[in-house]
């Protein structure tokens, strides 16, 4: 268990800076969620605090001790990759203990980690198979594991969860979640899947080609987004971007941003956009609206399905309270 | 309708073929191991002998323990030295090789696999007179060393073992890293074990390849005593107008082939379990 600083932390290839200085305090037992499109260096930086990418400038500290120049194995880290990496010629049990024992543990204390992991992640019945006699979501336990039975300071997850169905997703995202704040070890998640990281994050940073564009809890980067970006990226359906119009709004505004829950129907000619009603998406209980303006832009409305009017040529004309709207100014950043 | 479930006369036609076929490969080797159990008075005395003799053992024992210039057992041992030597020297340099020019970021690092690839494009007989020199000038003519080195580098198996490695995800040996294996450790513990079905596969290549040598033995031992069986059948047939001891020679024969046929068999058993339960 440590806290994890990240300090001006740049990477190059070269002459091509793929991150541009990240700061962070992750404090222990934290649970934080780095989340941004595929490309924005996400990845990298997880690989940076592991030790497989080497750090062009800056400083990254676990426990308060810089760890640029150690080496992966004595930076007191585990990690969980996308496919797994399992070794396929090795039992489950080998691939538990196989850490354990290059780290030369006593035999006894070993077979008391595994057994002990393999309890809590339900993979006792299995420590005698192949990673090949396994499903994807058991092999995923299985490299759970690995990081488990190291006891170590930091869990560093390389979207673990990007190759299990929706269904197995949802839950093993719950139960990793639990397993860390059980655990109680610091934690860097990193997911493209904007989901994942409101639902999994204590904290969360919003990264977009190679800058953290914003670092708050999930909640408060959802309401309050410091930039277009991430009003746009984070929220299924992302935020609605309109003209200022008739808005009262600051000096510098160049759009408007509203999220589709808080756009609601008014009188006509009364509200932020006028339109028609192009296309409808069920998903149950709430339907998606999809309105096209004049000018063909085109938003989404989120309304209860009881509310939800008929698909036509009828103009609808939509509008939100003034404490939802977001100003952004000409460079996607809050007015 | 499957082809599996083809029914009648064409099933016969194919089998009759398929028989044919083999009896027409078998049936020198048939012919081989019926001279090697007659006499040599049986063999010159036409119409050749089809069905194997009485003299079985009394050839074999002779061709093992006296043979023409030298015991073929001898030959049997110089022959299995030289094919393990260059299968076990080949296996272990190209791996290695090939776990330095997938793993290690060196300087020239392509250049050396490019020599190494080049090398594909000469075989030994282009490069024979040279490397006798070398072999020469290292004292290595009529020894065991001799018969090994100059043909223990392969290019064919350290490309094989790359394209292998390339095959590894590189999580894996990230996963590994953070275990804490160093390179050596990922080699035996990694690396190794998942290049079984590969080692098996060139075992069985490179072995026959060793067994079957015979211009370079036939050039670097003149001594009867480091002939191998390959060169040493040859080396049997009489010069001018001496008879040619058939049965001895044939039983010779039959006796070289047996153990590439042995590899084959124990490891082709080893090779297909391998590819089973290959997955990565």
């Amino acid at each position: 268990m440590a806290d994890v600083s990240l300090r001006a932390v740049r990477k190059s290839y070269g002459k091509t800076e793929v991150i541009h200085g990240v700061d962070i305090d992750i404090a222990d037992g934290e649970m934080i969620v780095i989340v941004g499109p595929s490309g924005c260096g996400k990845s990298t930086l997880l690989r940076m605090v592991a030790g497989l990418e080497d750090i062009t400038a800056g400083e990254i500290g676990i426990g308060g001790r810089v760890v640029n120049d150690l080496e992966p194995r004595e930076r007191d880290i585990a990690m969980v990759f996308q496919n797994y990496a399992l070794y396929p010629h090795m039992s489950v049990r080998q691939n538990l203990a196989y850490g354990l024992k290059i780290a030369k543990m006593d035999k006894v204390e070993i077979a008391r980690r595994v057994d002990k992991a393999a309890t809590l992640l339900q993979i006792g019945e299995y420590l005698n198979r192949k990673p090949r006699q396994l499903s994807g979501g058991q092999r995923q336990r299985v490299a759970m594991g690995r990081a488990i039975v190291r006891e170590p300071s930091v869990f560093l997850f390389d979207e673990p969860l990007s190759n299990l169905d929706a269904k197995l997703r949802v839950q093993m995202r719950m139960e990793i979640k639990n397993l860390q704040h059980e655990l109680g070890v610091t934690a860097l998640y990193v997911t493209h899947d904007q989901v994942e990281a409101m639902t999994m994050a204590d904290r969360m940073i919003v990264m977009n080609a190679g800058v953290a564009e914003q670092i708050g809890a999930p909640l408060e980067v959802y309401n309050n987004p410091q930039s277009k970006f991430v009003g746009g990226f984070i929220g299924s359906p992302p935020m609605n971007f309109l003209p200022t119009g008739a808005v009262t709004a600051p000096a510098s505004t160049t759009e408007i941003g509203v999220r589709p829950e808080h756009l609601r129907f008014c009188a006509p000619g009364a509200g932020l956009f006028d339109g028609t009603l192009k296309f409808q998406e069920a998903l149950g209980a709430e339907m998606l609206l999809h309105l096209q303006d004049a000018t063909g832009r085109v938003i989404v409305m989120r309304v209860e399905t009881r509310d939800a009017p008929a698909l036509g040529t009828e103009t609808v004309s939509v509008t939100a309270d003034p404490a939802d709207i977001l100003f952004f100014d000409a460079n996607g950043k809050r007015a | 309708m499957s082809m599996v479930e083809k029914k009648g006369a064409s099933v016969w036609l194919t089998h009759i073929g398929l028989i044919l076929g083999i009896l027409v490969m078998c049936f020198p080797i048939w012919f081989a191991f019926v001279a090697s159990t007659v006499t040599q008075h049986d063999i010159i005395r036409p119409p050749l002998p089809l069905m194997p003799g009485p003299h079985l053992i009394e050839n074999y024992k002779r061709a093992l323990l006296e043979g023409v210039n030298t015991p073929v057992w001898k030959m049997l041992v110089n022959s299995s030295i030289m094919a393990l030597g260059i299968t076990i020297g080949k296996i272990s340099i190209s791996i290695i090789s090939a776990y330095a020019i997938v793993y290690f970021r060196f300087p020239f690092r392509m250049v050396f696999f490019w020599l190494i690839f080049l090398t594909l494009m000469l075989p030994v007989e282009v490069r024979i007179l040279p490397t006798y020199e070398i072999a020469a000038g290292l004292g290595l003519l009529n020894s065991h060393a001799g018969l090994i080195f100059p043909l223990i580098a392969s290019a064919t198996a350290t490309f094989l073992f790359r394209q292998l490695f390339m095959t590894i995800p590189d999580e894996l040996v990230e996963a590994a890293r953070i275990d804490g294996a160093g390179p050596m450790r990922f080699f035996w513990d990694i690396l190794l074990p998942l290049s079984r079905t590969n080692i098996a596969a060139l075992f069985v290549i490179l072995f026959i390849y060793g067994w079957n040598q015979y211009l370079w033995p036939l050039l670097v031992t003149t001594d009867p005593e480091m002939n191998t069986i390959v060169m040493g059948i040859k080396q049997m047939f009489p010069s001018g107008d001496d008879l040619a001891d058939w049965p001895v020679i044939m039983a010779t024969a039959i006796l070289a082939m047996l153990p590439p046929a042995a590899v084959v068999l124990f490891m082709q058993r080893l090779f297909i379990k391998g590819l089973v339960e290959s997955e990565k």
